[in-house]
């Protein structure tokens, strides 16, 4: 293993509930929710008629109207946020050899809501199978290839260096940034501007929910819908949002005064092989990320002082994932707190695992653990500490924050103070 | 570099390519010089201005899948999860047999199970949002050939999918040696894609980069005074990566070592910076610890776009001098695969070591202005030991991987 060590040192999120990470963090703080009602489009005929929308405007900030055109909304999230990082993090690219300076932009569904949207114009409405070229827009390959995402944020911070988006369905977050951190320890990038995006509020994203009913039907009381670990949770709410980061090596950031956050002291990704979205309620291939992960930041599970859960809210996956924590922590399962910022953002689909990163630093940050939203009714198979309802202030030196996804993917990470004893 | 870390073996390949299914109908028809591209056959292609594309022959997934699989799989997941299969017999592998977090997945994507997607789409805005199939939430999605191959064999290791459009192919095979690197035994990777549908061809058509050339052997030219845009594809090939220690041990047959690799985004338009491939095949020469002159053949990207060949040209003769080494773009016969084509094209590379031919970029006249030895018309029989493989993607992915003999 190298000795290189990689730290977050930038901070951009862009969430239901504000545009900036200090919207997001008081949201969460707060414990207040950003689910409603669908104002996008009419969902009457759809089954779940909640999501956690962002009111975002991309030209209040600084998309040019050109910008705009070419780039899905998944895309201009993704470009705002990454400026916001990139000025969060103070690093100046001018005098850097850019070709040292890496990408990774996670999104689970690309550019979704190009897509459903233009195929409606070019099908006229579903009606032709020979779909009409006449009608598409100028840029309908960015939308059929999500690697513009990548292209898009690359060109609005300058960097030459690798540059991908990493697809690993609800994963994509948490394996993006994993991805960036390989690249730096492995010498490939100096820096690395990683995060992710999704934006999958749209017709097809309901339709294909409401399908395996994945989505919560609790259309009457939307502010209050997304309910992880609640005994009555019947579902997640779908959301759309950006976390991106700056990622450089220890040493460069502590050369140059940088801020850190935390560092990204490990990281793994498992697949369970068992099923494209069921869960087995072991949870071992989880427990098993866990574990790598927390041997990879060579710390023992009694040094996590929070867990960011992945709590989308199903009945599977909460208890998928409380078997998983008991697994690979033990009795300190019990001890630490346990949240899901799902309660408040919903579920974003890709972007999420790059907002729990966020939550996570912002957590080290304030000393402050987010809570459950939504938690009043305890579910007897999910027993550990959600912290229901109100934040809490609890001294947070290492979070461990995990993903489960459609394809099998597990993957957890180990964010850590880089001063911390261990190593 | 590689000395110093683990070296990463290639021990099984599968093919799924427009001019043969299977390995050893690709490589036989490859060797000749035939094309696998011709008129669009999947739909009807008369009111839209490209008409061909490379598209696989005889592929009956009924006939390697049960039908449970079929009914919740795109078209480009079928062919992944068969030649995937082959990998694995030809690397003489059982899945079964392995610890199941000693074996990952890594695929590339460009667009998903973009024809499964069309079906739906059309589902939900003609007859209503019920009739949407359960299995869109992830038939289409990038990640699904990962996801199926995983639970098709029991993989349990590392996994991941990269898109980066057509670089993204070289992208998952360094992810993929990685994670050997980092201790997993076995990687299957490389990838499959495809969207020949009338959805994908509109989309594909807005990049302005397909050719309307309606005679197959006239229609995609790299790196000819004709070139005027690429003729698309569908297919690739899945590899079977393994830890050179693990392959020795179980005394597998290795096809050749991914030796090298590295990668550049381009500068952002009117920057005015020089663009970021040169910068990746010294990269990938580098991470293989080898010369520019130890380089026996490139396979080029071979874009088909002016502009594109002469950036590509210019790269290969700033690094390897003018004529400064054999290059081809076997891809003339197949078409411009997305993430499939690099795979497919490592896969060439090393069936080209192992037999000692270089197989021809067909029905190009090279512009002379290129100062390229392109290797051209027919095969060239020679000694290889070291290939260099190049793949672009659209906007600036700039990937380069250089593979070795055993």
């Amino acid at each position: 293993m190298s000795a290189r060590r990689v730290v977050i040192t930038g901070v951009g999120v862009t969430a239901p509930g504000g545009v900036g990470t200090k919207d997001f963090w008081n949201l969460l703080s707060e414990g207040r929710t950003a689910t409603r009602g669908i104002t996008f489009f009419d969902p009457s005929s759809f089954r779940s008629r909640v999501a956690a929308e962002i009111d975002f405007d991309p030209e209040e900030h600084g998309l040019s109207p050109q910008e705009i055109r070419r780039m899905d909304r998944a895309a201009q999230l993704a470009v705002v946020t990454a400026r916001e990082a990139l000025a969060d993090s103070g690093l100046d690219l001018t005098g850097a050899d850019p070709h040292r300076v890496g990408v990774t932009i996670g999104s689970a569904v690309g550019a979704t809501m190009g897509l459903d949207q233009e195929y409606r114009v070019v099908s006229d409405g579903g009606r032709l199978d020979l779909v009409d070229h006449a009608y598409a827009v100028p840029h309908l390959y960015n939308y059929l290839v999500p690697s513009s995402f990548a292209a898009e944020v690359a060109w609005a911070v300058g960097a030459e260096g690798p540059a991908t988006v990493v697809s690993t369905g609800c994963t994509s977050g948490l394996d993006s940034v994993g991805h960036a951190a390989e690249l730096i320890r492995e010498g490939s990038a100096c820096a690395v501007v990683a995060g992710a995006t999704d934006a999958p509020i749209s017709p097809i994203t309901l339709a294909c929910f409401d399908a395996i009913k994945a989505t919560t039907p609790r259309n009457d009381d939307p502010e209050h819908a997304s309910r992880p670990f609640d005994g009555t949770r019947n579902g997640f709410v779908l959301g759309e949002g950006s976390a991106v980061f700056v990622l450089e090596e220890l040493q460069g950031a502590l050369k140059r005064g940088a801020h850190i956050y935390a560092e990204i002291a490990g990281y793994a990704s498992r697949c369970n092989a068992f099923h494209m979205t069921g869960l087995r309620p072991d949870g071992v291939e989880m427990a098993e990320a866990i574990t790598v992960a927390l041997a990879e930041a060579r710390l023992n599970p009694e040094a996590i002082d929070y867990v960011n859960a992945h709590g989308s809210g199903t009945k599977q996956n909460d208890r998928h994932e409380t078997a998983a924590f008991k697994k690979s922590l033990g009795e300190h399962a019990y001890r630490t707190p346990v949240s899901s910022i799902k309660s408040m953002v919903g579920h974003s689909l890709g972007a999420i695992g790059s907002i729990e990163i966020a939550a996570s630093v912002l957590a080290m940050e304030h000393n402050v653990v987010p809570p459950t939203a939504n938690l009043h009714t305890p579910d007897p198979e999910c027993d550990l500490d959600y912290v229901p309802l109100t934040a809490r202030e609890h001294r947070t030196d290492a979070v461990l924050t995990v993903g489960s996804g459609f394809g099998g993917f597990q993957s957890a990470m180990v964010l850590a103070r880089p001063e911390r004893s261990a190593a | 570099m590689s000395t110093a870390a683990t070296r990463t073996v290639v021990t099984g390949i599968g093919i799924a390519a427009p001019n043969g299914l299977g390995t050893s109908d690709y490589w036989a028809a490859t060797r000749s010089g035939k094309s696998g591209i011709g008129r669009i056959t999947r739909f009807d292609p008369t009111g839209y201005p490209a008409k061909l594309a490379g598209q696989v022959p005889g592929f009956n997934a009924g006939d390697h899948l049960p039908s449970r699989l079929l009914a919740q799989t795109d078209h480009m997941t079928r062919l992944a999860l068969v030649a995937t299969d082959w990998a694995l017999a030809d690397a003489g592998v059982t899945p079964a047999e392995l610890p199941a977090y000693d074996m990952g997945v890594v695929t590339a994507s460009s667009s998903g199970g973009f024809e499964f997607g069309q079906g739906e789409l059309q589902k939900l805005w003609s007859q209503g949002s019920q009739y949407v199939s359960a299995y869109q939430s992830f038939a289409w999605f990038y990640a699904v050939n990962s996801g199926q191959i995983s639970i098709r064999n029991g993989m349990k290791g590392p996994s991941g999918v990269l898109v980066s459009d057509q670089a993204g192919g070289l992208d998952a095979l360094a992810h993929a040696r990685r994670q050997i690197r980092k201790g997993t035994q076995l990687i299957v990777s490389g990838s499959i894609d495809a969207s020949v549908c009338p959805w994908g061809w509109v989309a594909q058509l807005a990049s302005g980069r397909l050719s309307e050339g309606e005679e197959p052997d006239r229609a995609y030219l790299p790196f000819d005074a004709a070139a005027a845009g690429h003729v698309p594809g569908e297919g690739g090939a899945i590899l079977i990566l393994e830890s050179a220690e693990a392959a020795a041990r179980r005394g597998a047959r290795v096809y050749g070592e991914i030796a090298g690799y590295g990668a550049t985004f381009d500068p952002a338009p009117g920057t005015g910076r020089p663009p970021g491939l040169r910068k990746a095949i010294e990269l990938a020469l580098a991470d293989a610890g080898v010369d520019a002159g130890d380089v026996d053949v490139v396979f080029a990207d071979g874009a088909a776009v002016p502009e594109l060949d002469r950036i590509e040209a210019d790269a290969l003769n700033e690094v390897f001098g003018p004529h400064g080494v054999m290059v081809t773009t076997p891809k003339t016969m197949t078409g411009r695969l997305y993430s499939g084509a690099a795979p497919l094209d490592v896969a060439t590379a090393l069936l080209a070591i192992r037999d000692g031919v270089v197989p021809p970029t067909t029905n190009v006249r090279p512009d002379a202005t290129y100062d390229l030895d392109l290797i051209t018309d027919e095969p060239r029989p020679t000694d290889l030991r070291t290939a260099l493989i190049l793949a672009r993607g659209h906007a600036g992915f700039n990937a380069a991987t250089v593979v070795t003999a055993a």
